[in-house]
């Protein structure tokens, strides 16, 4: 539907309608991509040996859960990522905020952060994995570094944007430093925390995926490196869309998690208790 | 008590250090204000009022002089006057009644009874219906409304209001200065008001104190002699008319004199 087809319309108005066509073209063009790379494995097209099918994946995915080994794999790489993002956010944004409290700190450790950033994480992973074995900590601990820093810079961020005028008035108002700190500096420093949030959760799985690839006896990262091993490229295939649609979930549970906290936070959303 | 000079402004000066020089922002100024006082502070832009609200209220420390009320220095003691800017400087993630009663949570009182003291003032502002609103929600006006209720929950007496209405509308100035009057004299405040408006400065005060250009010194002091209620008709009364051509007069004086040098 165009524009030219509601000219009564106007340009603030919001249009209910634009968004089902939109949601019926993503899932439309989703199924046809599907449909489309069926159709081009069993015409032979695409070689099936590296491109497998949808139906192929299918069967090899059923047949994978019904061992129950799929369920464990998801389950031990989904809390490696998800331990490893709360820690880094927490401790990270933690770090990021404490530096309010001392400015001569926080310029010394700016361009410490800045370099950290910089700092290609996942090529410490084989480090990582003999400091902490080949276990659960090691995964944890890389997720945790992919974050952490990316966190530290937000809070940061945040910090710094905090409107001088505001502390001011807080000063003027008789606040001490650590209620201009929970008061304002904090809350005001929020939405940059959040906004971190959804680049971070792809940046913990990313590291747990390749602690697995690493060096693993479980996860799902650690299935798609044995498959490769072994030519299976069915279950590789298993293992990029079953690890797709985990990021997605848990992508999904960030933006509510957001949607949750930019309502207590923000200024354009109606009171959160009204 | 000396209660003739509640608030004593003694021989301040203040000056910055401006890349190596030294620009003085205000140079030896001392005046009285007593309890109650309604009074206004008049001068060409850059003479030094709001350098002297940050003294009073403890922001700054003078380079020279004192600043007392009820005979206590305030010099570096923030908190304890009232403090409202052009802007209104509510925190956007607080509703309204978080953002007046904020003065209030900061010294310990429990949410609860802020809010209950709160009560009779948000009614006699016109903000009852607007507590669960954030700010943004919110017109110019009525932030505005909620920033002048913050400064006077913050209990203190001595109220410094620095272009409190200089971004309003001429109506919605017109209400807010109705509001300050008759609040002003509810709870006998000692308010300190900064403005550049001639007209706004003789309808509220008792008293208009004038400022040179930088650096800012007394010039003059005037006692307006209207009575209580003032409309903004009484302005055009011979007696005002001649004082505020008198004001405009010593301010045209200030700003040509100072151009020429």
């Amino acid at each position: 539907m165009t524009r030219h087809e509601e000219p009564s319309a106007g340009v603030l108005e919001s249009r209910n309608t634009e968004g089902r066509v939109i949601a019926l073209w993503r899932w439309g063009l989703l199924l046809a991509l599907i449909l489309l790379w069926e159709l081009g494995a069993r015409l032979g097209w695409l070689d099936e040996f590296f491109f497998s099918s949808p139906s192929a994946i299918f069967h090899t995915a059923v047949v994978k859960w019904r061992s129950g080994e799929m369920w464990r794999d998801i389950l031990y790489t989904g809390s490696s990522t998800l331990l490893g993002f709360v820690l880094g956010t927490v401790i990270g944004s933690a770090l990021g905020l404490a530096f309010w409290f001392s400015r001569r700190t926080a310029l010394i450790a700016e361009p410490w952060l800045v370099v950290l950033n910089a700092l290609p994480k996942l090529a410490l992973a084989p480090v990582l994995v003999i400091l902490f074995g080949i276990g659960f900590s090691s995964k944890v601990m890389l997720a945790f570094l992919m974050t952490v820093v990316v966190a530290a810079i937000s809070a940061w961020s945040g910090v710094k944007a905090v409107d001088p005028a505001l502390t001011t008035l807080m000063i003027s108002l008789g606040a001490r430093r650590r209620q201009i700190f929970s008061h304002l500096v904090t809350p005001s420093a929020m939405p940059w925390i959040i906004s971190g949030l959804r680049v971070n959760i792809a940046l913990a799985m990313a590291g747990s995926i390749v602690g697995e690839f690493i060096a693993s006896d479980r996860g799902l990262g650690r299935m798609i490196v044995y498959a490769g091993t072994t030519f299976d490229l069915k279950l590789v295939w298993v293992g990029v869309v079953v690890l797709s649609i985990v990021s997605v979930l848990m992508y999904l549970g960030v933006v509510a998690l957001e949607k949750l906290l930019s309502r207590r936070w923000s200024d354009g959303q109606p009171a959160a208790r009204s | 008590m000396p209660d003739l000079s509640y608030l004593r402004v003694q021989a301040v000066t203040r000056a910055f250090d401006s890349g190596g020089s030294t620009v003085t922002a205000i140079r030896d100024v001392s005046f009285d204000v007593k309890r109650g006082t309604f009074l206004s502070i008049l001068g060409p832009s850059g003479c030094g009022k709001s350098t002297l609200f940050n003294l009073i209220a403890g922001l700054l420390t003078p380079t020279a002089g004192d600043i007392t009320i009820s005979g206590q220095s305030v010099v570096n003691r923030p908190g304890q006057v009232g403090y409202m800017l052009q802007k209104d400087l509510l925190l956007p993630w607080r509703t309204i009644m978080d953002n007046i009663t904020l003065a209030q949570r900061l010294k310990g009182v429990s949410r609860a009874q802020a809010r209950a003291m709160a009560q009779p003032l948000i009614r006699r502002c016109g903000l009852q219906g607007f507590e669960e609103y954030r700010p943004s929600q919110l017109s110019g006006g009525m932030r505005q409304r909620a920033a002048l209720l913050r400064t006077l929950l913050t209990g203190q007496e001595v109220l410094l209001l620095d272009e409190p209405f200089g971004a309003l509308d001429a109506i919605t100035r017109l209400q807010l200065q109705l509001l300050l009057t008759d609040v002003w004299q509810e709870m006998s405040k000692t308010i300190l008001f900064v403005t550049h408006d001639v007209d706004e400065a003789l309808l509220l005060s008792d008293e208009i104190l004038l400022l040179s250009a930088r650096p800012g010194r007394v010039l003059h002091r005037f006692t307006v002699d209207m009575p209580r209620p003032r409309t903004p008709a009484m302005l055009a009364e011979p007696a005002v008319a001649a004082q505020k051509a008198a004001l405009m007069d010593l301010l045209w004086k200030e700003v040509s004199s100072h151009d020429e040098t």
